[in-house]
């Protein structure tokens, strides 16, 4: 059995991991939790709003929401370096495309199918990608991203750009089969891969101990040699320490790392997920005790930003989305001739 | 006779042959669902609710909630056949192939052949398949053509409620492994499904209108598209026989070919795009076999070759359509 201590959250976090990835809670400045703030509540904002216009009929098909997970994205994207890592998902990806600083509007417009949307409409809430961000999808295909992380991360290591992949994925995904045979390429070749395992605890409506025999996932690469490190991701100072640490590592050319963050989603696993298997007890709890929002917010007003501050973003953030969201259900619908267009470079 | 839901169609279908026949055991994802308490808010019963109940009824140990592991749902479900029960294993959708198609294609399509008649496999996979939900590329495809172009497997679409509990019924009891292909536009269908033990033979087409005009092929969502757009027609007094092929393989020329000889006009509807589709398949056959009968060219009504897009509008240009199954007929008739 795993060694545990309890965090704050009072999750129980493992102890018993890599000596080389010991970390601690990051020391934020005012301005540095300020801005984790201001990311988590866009996506929190973005998705509650991403949600509304799915339940009026204007997003279709499946759409799922990263509420409740906000701190993972943000703790660990804050200690990437843009333009030069790359980031890659699954289907749950709107909250970290945003941190990779792309532009709510195109966003939302690819949720909602119009041509604006970062696909061209062809894609959908499961289906988005931009190079130019480092977001390399975006996949809807559980675990298939992973592999794909991998590749970024041999992509890297060949340049010698210095960058690093973050391959992210559920504990859900952690139980496919190709899984495995990246963690252990990427052990094997020295690739600089974060395999970030965003634990919300449900394999889609399956709870974690009826799906996987190791419930400990920052221990699944144990026999491929790739050391884990677990983290309460729901405190965003928590997964940046971690980040930071596990960052170092991967980048000095030390080999992959997995961090497997212990998050939740109050959300269905999509949106036409009722989530009758658990109890609103549960969800209620977790809200109330563990909110990465909230929790960022008292140690906010303990650093003496008041409640005028807080409210002021939070009212610039409600209105960045509602012009994103304005703009996605304004744009027009893609040209019927799309349905042609881009299914090769060449044409048939 | 009972009015029943398709999906309910195939719960029931289900749980009769578990309860009939004990080999027979069901997995997938999400079949139970939450910490496994039995019949409690917490059971799923299947995205599709093709299972709910099963578990309370069953037990843990013939309802299997699986990981999200596709490549071991179907190789597991190899292995339990080789080993003499009749699996029953759950695909949430028909896209999710990809990732165990090795142990489809290469493993229990071809274990009877490749060891010399020593096995049988008596395994069904059930998927959700097809377009229509903005699902998007990768969990919108229709993808059996993919299947029926597979040696050794069987492929069963069935368009009714009666017709999913009648071949539901010879899959899990055929010794072969089928491929069970549910259009998720039908879950929902109601119909009179036949009481009792009720089987429907693989390979026995069924004609669901009958005309001298045009040969209609269609199954799936495309049957209501067929049937439709010939209603529509016999308006006018142009008749269509519309074929349900029910299964893809093995395939019923028979009915296609008679027909064809009577009418001399082919339209096929398949939700596959068109290279190497039903629609092609069948057209071809119809070449070969009813040539001298033909009085038009076949047509296809396809998705384009293209993946399925996101965007509703586009979506529906995608599919095909009662009207576009209308055009086709129209353009046979109207060859010269």
């Amino acid at each position: 059995m795993a060694r545990t201590k309890t965090a704050k959250s009072g999750a129980e976090i493992a102890t018993d991991m890599h000596p080389d990835l010991a970390f601690q809670t990051f020391t934020a400045s005012k301005d540095q939790l300020l801005e984790f703030y201001k990311q988590m509540l866009l996506i929190r904002r973005f998705e509650e709003r991403a949600g509304q216009l799915y339940g009026l009929g204007l997003i279709g098909g499946f759409c799922h929401l990263y509420i409740g997970q906000e701190a993972v994205a943000v703790g660990l994207q804050s200690a990437i370096t843009p333009g030069k890592d790359s980031v890659v998902t699954g289907y749950r990806d709107h909250g970290h495309m945003l941190l990779c600083g792309i532009d709510p509007k195109v966003v939302m417009a690819e949720l909602t199918g119009r041509a604006a949307g970062i696909s061209q409409g062809k894609g959908g809430s499961m289906h988005m990608f931009s190079v130019e961000h480092g977001f390399f999808g975006g996949h809807g295909i559980v675990g298939a991203q992973v592999s794909l992380g991998a590749g970024l991360g041999f992509a890297h290591k060949y340049k010698g750009d210095g960058g690093i992949a973050i391959a992210y994925f559920g504990d859900g995904a952690a139980n496919q089969g190709q899984v495995y045979e990246s963690l252990n390429m990427a052990e094997l070749w020295k690739l600089p891969v974060i395999f970030v395992i965003e634990n919300n605890q449900y394999a889609m409506g399956t709870a974690i101990a009826r799906a996987s025999s190791e419930v400990h996932l920052y221990r699944r690469g144990e026999s491929f040699r790739v050391p884990g490190i677990q983290v309460d991701g729901m405190d965003v100072l928590a997964v940046r320490g971690a980040s930071e640490v596990a960052i170092d590592y991967v980048r000095s050319g030390k080999g992959p790392v997995i961090m497997e963050m212990m998050t939740y989603r109050y959300r269905g696993h999509s949106m036409s997920d009722p989530a009758k298997y658990r109890s609103k007890e549960e969800v209620q709890d977790m809200r109330e005790h563990n909110d990465p929002i909230e929790r960022a917010k008292k140690a906010l007003e303990a650093m003496g930003v008041g409640e005028d501050v807080l409210k002021t973003i939070d009212k610039d953030i409600r209105t960045r989305v509602s012009e994103a969201a304005d703009f996605a259900e304004q744009s027009p619908e893609p040209d019927p001739n799309e349905l042609y267009t881009d299914v090769l470079v060449g044409s048939y | 006779m009972a009015e029943m839901m398709m999906r309910d169609a195939i719960l029931t279908t289900i749980r009769d042959e578990m309860r009939r026949d004990p080999n027979v055991v069901v997995l997938g994802e999400d079949l139970v669902g939450g910490m496994g308490t039995a019949g409690g808010p917490e059971a799923i019963g299947g995205i599709w609710s093709t299972s709910t109940g099963l578990f309370g009824e069953f037990g843990a140990d013939r309802v299997i909630d699986t990981p999200i592991s596709e490549s071991a749902i179907v190789g597991a479900a190899g292995g339990l056949a080789l080993a003499g029960k009749r699996p029953v294993a759950e695909l949430m959708f028909a896209d999710f192939v990809g990732v165990c198609l090795d142990q489809l294609w290469n493993q229990m399509a071809k274990f009877r052949y490749m060891f010399g008649g020593k096995t049988t496999c008596p395994a069904v996979i059930r998927m959700a398949y097809g377009a229509g939900y903005n699902a998007a590329a990768q969990h919108s495809q229709a993808v059996y053509a993919l299947m029926t172009a597979l040696p050794g497997l069987k492929v069963v679409l069935p368009s009714t409620p009666a017709d999913a509990k009648g071949l539901l019924t010879q899959a899990i009891r055929d010794d072969d492994p089928v491929i069970f292909m549910e259009h998720k536009a039908l879950y929902g269908i109601t119909g009179e499904v036949p009481d009792g033990d009720y089987i429907i033979p693989f390979a026995h087409a069924r004609l669901t209108r009958a005309g001298e005009d045009v040969t209609i092929v269609a199954s799936g969502m495309m049957l209501g598209f067929a049937e439709a757009a010939a209603d529509k027609l016999a308006a006018e007094g142009i008749g269509c026989d519309v074929i349900d092929l029910r299964t893809t393989s093995p395939l019923d020329e028979e009915a296609i070919i008679d027909s064809v000889e009577v009418t001399g006009r082919l339209v096929v509807v398949d939700e596959n795009p068109p290279r190497c589709s039903i629609a092609a398949d069948i057209t071809a056959l119809v070449a070969r076999r009813a040539y001298a009968s033909l009085k038009a060219p076949p047509e296809m009504v396809t998705p384009p070759h293209t993946p399925i897009p996101f965007a509703r509008e586009l979506e529906s240009a995608y599919l095909p359509s009662p009207d576009k199954v209308e055009a086709a007929v129209r353009k046979t008739l109207a060859w010269k």
